[in-house]
């Protein structure tokens, strides 16, 4: 087949890139060279537009094992024991066909996760839908929740947190990010980086079929009226596989044998082996015909390019072979030996005795192209609206619509489609700030959780970086861990317009702002661009999942009420601004507006006297206040507890809606016990925190003095309606 | 007290059973699906997960393996079986139970905690509950749908084969605390001997504390009484 422009243009790649092609390998491609460059050059893999700004990111710090550039990252909790954990997007994928493109999504962060030697413990989920009463959002949203269910669940590693949001922008363009976090002890970690020449190059796991060809090109472009016609580029999931895979390399990995071993992700077997020998700085031969293939007469080009899911590749250490492959056959898993490491540094294809393809490992991978696009700043919005300008509505009317609505409602039709509990450690599960896991057979834990704030982030993306670092970090504090570490992933539309590209560069700034100065680096992650239809991109929606650590799970806390009679104290300051809050969008259909003020230092200072507190068993319950403000965390509170609230009217700020909606960060709501209080004041006035009593827990109402008073339970009854009438 | 857990592939409560037994004094083995005989045991356990995935159909490819043979053999010489979740559809399959579990009402997989009433504590798995008592377990299935016959449903309500069916958490069992639409509001079941027992809810997620209660522990230190 000739290269022609047309065959250049349906690999992705730019006339330019053909061009750097052709010079790197001194001589034209034929069509396997082609696809593999394509494979390895495109957004996904090769991270061409993002990766100058990604290498300002705060990736180092003392609890850090490993950063990004490995199938995940890695960090440190104390004694022998260390957390692996990883997000990725499934995007694209899952709006062709949304069961199997978010069940593949989970298997792919999962393979991620125990390729290093961890043994998954707990999933998370990240899920943006276009609004309610679009015509696909219902079977979409009903098939992504069902794929990740579908996978974790059969697997057996529960999914324990996650976030769900409509909104317009993802109309065309859904997101689905998956979360997995693993533990491994500190000196049973692998990496991928291949070692020593002439050492076996073994295939494990599933066979190889068509499925998935070009997955990764197709996710780096933009969808178009013929994205159905796509759905063949998604593959398709099988978790049973999956179990038997992870069983038999974390069997494999109790010994010696494995000198590096690296899943078969995005671009399958060509970017598990150019990885693999790239990071090692060798060659790799590999003999295609000895690929297992699920179909007949596949080619060398299908067999580079498929995505069929749950394989592994692994360079074993001599003379481990027949041992290793006793393992696999006893999970019933084929055990291939398709090629070699070699000092050539190229890629070496094999196929009836011909070489078939001949690549330089460096063209593939760090020579692969990198762009520093033109980007223009979002200049911060001004504030507009006067909430007295607005037409009047009840406090109580306010609440219950914001309660009532697709957002804001409770999530429990989902998570009751989730195991959380299998593998038994689950000591708080969905519906919390953030979720908690025992590490098995210890007295320590891990907390975990996933935010996002587009709305925030589209007003302006710099601010709204550092509110989801900050929200995150504010998730795990409200649970009583430490944070540690991030993972991030990067949604976002084309990078070739330079406001989407601003949106990205300036997101980025405020996460790595965030992130040095509460001490929370970022240890691995993922960037999806190219989300969005025919020109029309989707709002720039970051997603920070962060791990947070309890040394002792006897000091975890939730944020239900526990006592009549307690006080319940506000910490850090409301000013009542309302602009990008939940009221302003849900009541009034009104989106302009800078999002809420980060103050970096009232923050970290905030969040640490908290944990102070909680450590010292000073806090009955405590909920980070945050979308919804101060009234929905109130109420948020009250669910599932039984007990209601009696809150005073506010001393300052005497509108309502700004006092009770107003999103200004930075702050919680903690309920003590009143012989606490003068203790708890003391500890807090000292550090110069600020905060006041608003009010008190009381029996069966949710009450405002003299603006509002309802049954608890009808409260609960109008939170749980949305979904059951959808 | 000396238990087995079989474990197929796909089992995925395997584990969590294993650490339950252990905590409550048993002397607990693994035995692989492949193996040919089985240690000597007073209990086996088939634990919860995807055996072969349920590709087929629940427990159909588990309830036709080697070591089934050796289970079905001891069940009939009187050791104890227990099957939870898809452990309680193998044994179906096997035919050790009556019945068959459908899809879940509702179409969907369920995830949650929800109450069971204890009917009957005659018997070795539940003498150290209440009659009447209330407990919450957690619930993970997709097919957990009970049905039977109506001639089999009167043997079991006859013979007081029924030792949990789903309720409130006041007791009350009717359609409301059905969370799947399983007969009678049926839990789990037990053969005419009352040796084998089958239950959809897990009470090996239960016996701790700090990640959810202790309902589950007295089903197995029963066993040990």
């Amino acid at each position: 087949m000739k290269i022609t422009n047309t065959v250049v243009k349906k690999h992705g790649l730019k006339p330019e890139e053909y061009s750097k092609i052709k010079e790197l390998l001194s001589r034209e491609p034929n069509l396997l060279e082609l696809g593999v460059f394509s494979a390895m050059w495109n957004e996904h893999c090769s991270y061409k537009s993002s990766r100058i700004h990604l290498k300002n990111l705060p990736t180092k710090g003392k609890r850090v094992i490993q950063g990004p550039g490995e199938n995940a990252g890695i960090i440190d909790i104390d004694d022998d024991d260390a957390i692996v954990f990883k997000i990725e997007s499934h995007n694209h994928p899952s709006y062709i066909e949304p069961y199997q493109g978010a069940a593949t999504g989970v298997g792919g962060i999962l393979r991620d996760v125990f390729t290093m030697g961890a043994r998954p413990i707990a999933l998370l989920n990240s899920i943006h839908f276009g609004s309610p009463s679009h015509p696909k959002t219902k079977s979409l949203l009903e098939g992504v929740v069902s794929g990740i269910g579908g996978y974790g669940n059969c697997i057996g590693i529960p999914t324990v947190a996650g976030e769900i949001k409509f909104n317009s922008t993802y109309n065309e363009n859904i997101l689905v990010n998956a979360m997995a976090v693993g533990h491994v002890k500190k000196d049973k970690i692998f990496y991928s980086k291949a070692k020593g020449m002439n050492k076996s190059v073994v295939y494990v796991g599933s066979k190889t079929g068509r499925d998935g060809i070009h997955g990764a090109s197709m996710a780096s472009a933009e969808f178009n009226e013929d994205s159905n016609s796509k759905r063949p580029t998604v593959q398709v999931g099988d978790p049973f596989t999956e179990k038997l895979l992870m069983e038999a390399c974390l069997e494999l990995m109790k010994d010696n044998s494995i000198i590096s071993i690296q899943d078969m992700g995005a671009a399958g077997l060509t970017s598990s082996s150019v990885e693999m020998a790239s990071k090692g700085n060798l060659g790799i031969e590999l003999l295609l015909d000895k690929v297992p293939c699920r179909e007949e007469n596949m080619t060398p080009y299908e067999m580079m390019l498929s995505e069929s899911q749950e394989r592994m590749l692994i360079i074993l250490e001599d003379g481990r072979e027949k041992d290793a492959r006793k393992i696999f056959e006893k999970w019933d898993l084929d055990f291939v030996v398709i090629g070699k490491t070699t000092d050539k540094n190229n890629l070496t294809l094999k196929f009836k005795n011909d070489v078939v393809g001949e690549i330089p490992i460096d063209a593939l991978a760090t020579k692969a192209p990198i762009y520093d696009r033109k980007w223009i700043k979002t200049k911060l919005p001004e504030k507009k609206i006067q909430i007295k300008d607005l037409k009047k509505i009840k406090l109580e009317d306010a609440l219950l619509k914001i309660l009532s609505s697709p957002n804001q409602s409770n999530k429990s039709w989902i998570t009751n489609q989730y195991d959380q509990m299998v593998m038994t450690d689950t000591i708080q599960r969905s519906g919390s700030d953030a979720a908690i896991i025992r590490i098995h057979k210890k007295e320590k834990a891990i907390a975990v959780t996933v935010d996002s704030s587009a709305n925030y982030c589209k007003a302006h993306p710099h601010t709204g970086g550092k509110q989801i670092v900050c929200e995150n970090w504010r998730n795990l504090i409200s649970v009583g861990a430490k944070p540690i570490a991030i993972t991030n992933c990067l949604n976002f539309g084309n990078p070739e317009d330079p406001k989407v590209m601003g949106e990205f560069a300036e997101c980025l700034l405020g996460i790595k702002e965030a992130c040095e100065f509460l001490d929370y680096p970022v240890v691995s992650g993922n960037v999806s661009l190219y989300n969005g239809t025919n020109k029309k991109n989707i709002s720039p929606t970051p997603v920070i999942g962060g791990i947070g650590l309890i040394s002792n799970i006897n000091n975890t806390i939730n944020h239900y009420l526990k006592k009549d009679k307690n006080i319940i104290l506000q910490i850090g300051k409301n000013f009542g601004k309302l602009s990008q809050s939940i009221f302003l969008n849900e009541i009034y259909s009104i989106t302009e507006g800078p999002p809420p003020e980060i103050n970096l230092s009232n923050e970290k200072n905030n969040g640490l006297a908290v944990l102070k507190l909680i450590n010292n068993k000073l806090v009955s319950s405590i909920h980070d206040v945050s979308s919804g403000g101060l009234l929905l965390a109130l109420a948020e509170m009250a669910f599932k507890s039984g007990y209601g609230v009696k809150i005073d009217k506010p001393k300052y700020l005497f509108n309502l809606m700004e006092y009770f909606f107003s999103e200004d960060q930075g702050r919680y709501l903690i309920e003590v016990e009143p012989n606490n209080l003068d203790k708890i004041k003391n500890i807090l006035n000292e550090n110069n925190i600020f905060n006041e009593t608003i009010g008190i827990v009381q029996k069966d109402y949710f009450e405002v003095s003299g603006e509002l008073k309802i049954k608890i339970n009808e409260l609960c009854n109008i939170n749980n309606s949305w979904y059951n009438n959808y | 007290m000396n238990s087995s857990v079989i474990v197929f592939p796909g089992s995925n409560c395997d584990r969590d059973i294993a650490v339950a037994l252990e905590k409550l004094q048993f002397k607990n083995k693994m035995v692989w699906h492949k193996d040919a005989s089985l240690p000597k045991s007073d209990l086996i356990v088939i634990p919860g997960g995807f055996s072969y995935g349920d590709y087929l159909r629940s427990g159909a490819i588990a309830g036709k393996s080697n070591i089934l043979n050796e289970v079905i053999k001891a069940a009939n010489n009187g050791c104890l079986i227990l099957g939870i979740c898809n452990g309680f559809q193998i044994l179906t399959e096997t035919g050790l139970l009556k019945g068959v579990l459908l899809r879940n009402k509702n179409l969907k997989f369920l995830g949650k905690d929800i109450h069971v009433k204890v009917i009957n504590i005659e018997n070795k798995f539940c003498n150290k509950y209440k009659k009447n008592q209330i407990l919450k377990l957690n619930i993970a299935h997709n097919e957990g749908n009970y049905f039977t016959d109506n001639d089999h449903l009167k043997e079991l309500e006859d013979k007081n084969l029924i030792p949990f069916k789903y309720c409130d958490e006041n007791g009350n069992i009717n359609q409301e605390n059905n969370p799947n639409g399983s007969l009678n509001n049926i839990a789990g079941v037990f053969n005419d001997k009352k040796n084998i027992l089958g239950m959809m809810p897990h009470p090996e997620r239960m016996v701790d504390k700090i990640i959810s209660n202790n309902d589950g522990v007295n089903l197995f230190t029963s066993l040990l009484n």
